[in-house]
């Protein structure tokens, strides 16, 4: 069962993080990974949602299948390290320093702004 | 094309993100860490993921058309699916909550450098092995 709610969570993730990339992307004219940028906050902060809604409201049955299907799979899936790494490598060998350091610095910092913004509302919400 | 996309490469992504998604949770179960430790399966699995996408690219850019559907299946999906951002964050901060503030530095910061470092390495010894291998051929 956990398998198929990691397979399910990890599709969708995957298939949204290509989609909300794409249209990112688009409406931006610039070298800079603005569309991973915005799956990796997004899904960061989502994960930090689904983490306060486990420790706070999940009674034991329901946990399982949200850490599965939203947490590992989802949210896990959505967000990637790989692109987000070949990225700022792929600016900093095109002479572009100045966005890897960028790109390096805002995902981090915003990624744990946004797990934090999830913690505490999802704690808010469902405390 | 607007907003069209071709739903075989959708199919590509959505599978390999699902075995990628599997496969990164098989690693957390194999290599579980201790609550706010140290967490060794993600951070394993994130620099393994940038290897890989490194040398894959690398590889991808040296090809003549190469099958149209390999980077949506491998780089998006699999290893996208492999690697993650979102529980690395969270990994990091239940450390910091739990009071273990050096864990949650060293690996936030250790993440990063080494994932980096991965990715340059998979591109730098794929670009060699490529290099390498047209040379034979043409001597």
């Amino acid at each position: 069962m956990t398998v198929a709610l990691v397979l399910l969570g990890g599709a969708g993730g995957a298939v949204l993080r290509y989609l909300v990339d794409h249209r990112v992307q688009r409406s931006h004219a610039s070298a800079f990974p603005w569309g991973t940028l915005t799956v990796n906050i997004t899904g960061s902060g989502l994960l930090g949602l689904v983490t306060a809604w486990v420790f706070v409201a999940g009674d034991p049955a329901s946990t399982e299948t949200v850490r599965a299907l939203a947490g590992a799979g989802l949210c896990g899936s959505m967000t990637t390290f790989s692109t987000f790494g070949y990225d700022t490598v792929r600016l900093f060998a095109g002479k572009a320093h100045l966005h890897a350091v960028a790109n390096v610095v805002l995902t981090v910092l915003a990624g744990f702004g946004a797990a934090g913004a999830g913690l505490v509302l999802g704690t808010a919400l469902w405390g | 094309m607007a907003d069209t996309h071709r739903w075989d490469v959708l199919l590509a992504v959505a599978m390999g993100g699902a075995l990628g998604s599997l496969a990164r949770y098989g690693l957390g179960l194999a290599l579980p860490h201790p609550p706010g430790g140290l967490a060794v399966a993600t951070l394993l699995g994130n620099v393994l993921g940038c290897l890989a996408l490194g040398a894959l690219m690398t590889a991808l850019a040296r090809t003549t058309d190469p099958p149209r559907l390999l980077r949506p299946f491998l780089g998006v999906g699999v290893l996208g699916g492999f690697t993650t951002f979102s529980t690395y964050v969270l990994d990091a901060v239940e450390a910091a909550r739990l009071g273990h503030a050096g864990i949650a530095v060293v690996y936030a910061v250790g993440s990063v450098v080494a994932s980096l470092v991965a990715v340059a390495v998979g591109m730098g010894v794929t670009h060699a092995a490529l290099r390498r291998s047209a040379a034979r051929r043409v001597s």
